[in-house]
């Protein structure tokens, strides 16, 4: 990293977004009005700042999908992909330059659907990649379909008299593939988000932040749950705490999402078990 | 492997060797007959140059990783057989569209579908020039020996970095388990082309702008050049347009860097055709048939001439209408049921005969079947 240079941090909290956007870029952006993406896309940015890291050893890698776009708005190498591919472009960049710190922003559909091979394998292979999933529970950009978290009876396009289908949880998904660091948490809750992402980059294995978001432009219109504040709300109310859903019933967390870090596992990562090789091998005939 | 200059070597294990060469530094990859010897080698012989292997959980993802490893810096490499292919072919127009070097290895087996995995043939000929959607040009090269896929892995990748494009090589089963005794590339004997970095201030970088030959400076990740990569059709600064007016000079771009240049892509080796009243064409494996057929013919004093098309894509037209003009017919053999053919038809002016000398029976052609095909169109 030899051209990487720190970043000097922005005097007021309000100008870290700002300072970050990436420049000749033109807006508005493509999300409606409200969307927990923006969310996201700014409490990713503060996380970043908080870390320190340079902007050229950031790598942002995206799939296809409304959450996918966010590459593009912030002034970090980026790489928008095909439809549920970010992780593995992700783990060719990754290998190919260990020192870099590599993001994929993913969603439900990308990451779970098309992409749900790449995504066990990445977390099998615990390659040292935070990949941030921003779960809507529906496709946005394609108008509302159905998606593997839709939950069962939820209406969307393409379960237009409920859904028939059980739907994942990434989390449970990500730490029975052997992902090591497992956090969730929601648009509502943008401090904890901050802190998750901090986490999820520091930690050295393949990590995944479920952000719980709203897309009330579908699924908040189709399951009547009103406008982005009401689905904020709904998510303010659903919410519990790792140390509190420990103390309750299967039953009493029905339709809650339990939030915080809720897996943590020290493995030996990928490029660092291929180094070694490399070092025991590098020379020979 | 043994370091003389004259070695004993499997197809798939030359393909390594001329890679190598070329500066390949990183292979992903997924097994699959008649192409797994490649990755295996890969991942043998990579740590002991400081190289990386991964074997990726499908053909879309090996694609895809190989593509973020030359993002990031790294020559990178693929192989695979026809039904990876039909997986690749996604990544491989991602890789189009945005301009990044890369090789794509196709061990050609039979198809439609999981088709004749152990048996050769060259019925992926259309799909190396068509397989990704949409609009782009495709360079495809086609070796015939254990040798010549050393020397065109290297011009693979050298053709790769020079126009920022994927390229694909295309081997079949029988050539790449086939051994022969091959004189290795010494340092320096083959020139090897790197792609062109940026050199401006960062600020002044435009990613996808006009260049006078069409290829852009491509940047590592790390090396302070932030730009954005979209496989959605895109502006000069990398960014999503809808814009007719920017939309055209981009797909024009993919189109003109390549073919405004053919005549660097193009290699055809050429054999007795000064006076050549009919010519056999081919590619890959079937030229060495057809090349013992021309000489066995020529003893026989039948005026026949040899044309081998080591690039197949873009298709040397031109090239092939001169070689041809005092030619009355000429025979295209091939192991598909016709797929160059249909160029060579569109090459050649209506009155020259073509004829077709095709196997996808999954044995390969011989000298006799052409000697055969000669005797029967004469």
């Amino acid at each position: 990293m030899t051209t990487a240079t720190k970043e000097t941090t922005p005097k007021q909290k309000s100008d870290v977004v700002l300072h970050y956007l990436r420049p000749k870029k033109n807006f508005p952006h493509v999300w409606c009005s409200g969307c927990g993406i923006g969310v996201v896309m700014g409490t990713l940015v503060r996380a970043i700042d908080k870390l320190g890291l340079s902007r050229d050893e950031v790598v942002l890698v995206s799939g296809i999908g409304c959450t996918s776009r966010l590459p593009v708005y912030l002034d970090f190498n980026a790489l928008h992909t095909t439809h549920g591919r970010a992780l593995p472009f992700a783990t060719g960049v990754k290998f190919a330059r260990p020192g870099m710190k590599v993001i994929v922003i993913t969603g439900d559909g990308d990451a779970l659907a098309i992409g749900g091979n790449h995504f066990i394998h990445a977390c099998r292979r615990n390659i040292d990649i935070t990949a941030i999933l921003i779960n809507n529970y529906i496709y946005g950009m394609t108008g509302g379909q159905g998606s593997p978290t839709t939950p069962s009876n939820a209406f969307s396009t393409t379960t237009p008299y409920g859904n028939v289908e059980k739907h994942f949880d990434p989390c449970e998904l990500a730490k029975a593939a052997g992902a090591t660091y497992v956090a969730r948490t929601t648009v509502y809750h943008t401090p904890q988000m901050e802190k998750n992402i901090i986490s999820a980059v520091e930690h050295h294995g393949f990590s995944l932040v479920e952000v719980v978001s709203n897309c009330h432009t579908y699924y908040g219109r189709l399951n009547r749950q009103g406008d982005a504040p009401s689905m904020l709300r709904w998510f303010k109310e659903k919410s519990i705490m790792l140390s509190k859903a420990k103390k309750m019933t299967e039953e009493e967390l029905q339709d809650k999402f339990v939030i915080g870090v809720l897996h943590r596992a020290d493995k030996t990562e990928f490029c660092d078990e291929y180094q070694k090789v490399v070092d025991a091998h590098q020379g020979e005939k | 492997m043994a370091d003389t200059d004259r070695q004993l070597l499997l197809g798939n294990m030359a393909c390594i060797r001329g890679a190598i060469y070329a500066g390949m530094r990183f292979f992903a990859g997924y097994p699959i007959t008649p192409s797994t010897e490649v990755a295996e080698g890969c991942a043998r012989e990579l740590p002991k140059i400081g190289g990386k292997f991964i074997q990726m959980e499908d053909e879309l993802g090996s694609m895809a990783a190989i593509v973020g490893a030359s993002m990031a810096g790294l020559k990178s490499m693929t192989a695979t057989s026809g039904p990876g292919y039909s997986l690749m072919v996604e990544n491989i127009g991602y890789a189009y569209m945005v301009e990044v070097p890369c090789v794509v290895v196709n061990v050609q087996r039979g198809g439609p579908s999981t088709g004749l995995p152990t048996k050769a043939s060259q019925s992926d000929t259309m799909q190396a020039r068509w397989g990704p959607h949409g609009d782009y040009t495709a360079i495809t090269i086609a070796p015939s020996t254990v040798a010549e896929i050393i020397t065109e892995t290297i011009r693979a990748f050298n053709l790769a970095e020079r126009f920022r494009t994927p390229v694909t090589v295309l081997l079949d089963e029988s050539l790449s388990h086939m051994r022969a005794m091959v004189s290795l590339p010494k340092p320096g004997e083959y020139e090897v082309i790197d792609r062109v970095k940026p050199t401006c201030d960062p600020a002044d970088y435009v990613p996808f702008g006009p260049t006078e030959n069409g290829v852009n400076p491509m940047p590592s990740y790390g090396e302070g050049y932030r730009y954005y990569v979209t496989g959605l059709t895109h502006d000069v600064m990398g960014f999503p347009t809808n814009r007719p007016d920017e939309i055209v000079p981009k797909m024009d771009k993919l189109k003109h860097k390549i073919e405004d240049y053919k005549e660097e892509i193009f290699k055809l080796r050429v054999e007795k055709m000064e006076d050549a009243e009919i010519a056999l064409i081919s590619y890959g494996s079937v030229s060495r048939a057809a090349l013992l057929a021309v000489t066995l013919a020529r003893q026989a004093d039948v005026k026949v001439g040899f044309i081998q098309l080591h690039t197949i894509w873009p298709f040397a037209q031109e090239q092939l209408r001169d070689l041809c003009q005092n030619c009355s017919k000429v025979i295209v053999g091939e192991l598909n049921m016709g797929q160059i053919v249909h160029e060579v038809e569109c090459a050649l002016p209506p009155e020259i005969e073509v004829h077709r000398l095709q196997r996808y029976d999954g044995e390969i052609l011989t000298p006799t079947q052409f000697l055969d095909k000669l005797e029967e169109v004469l």
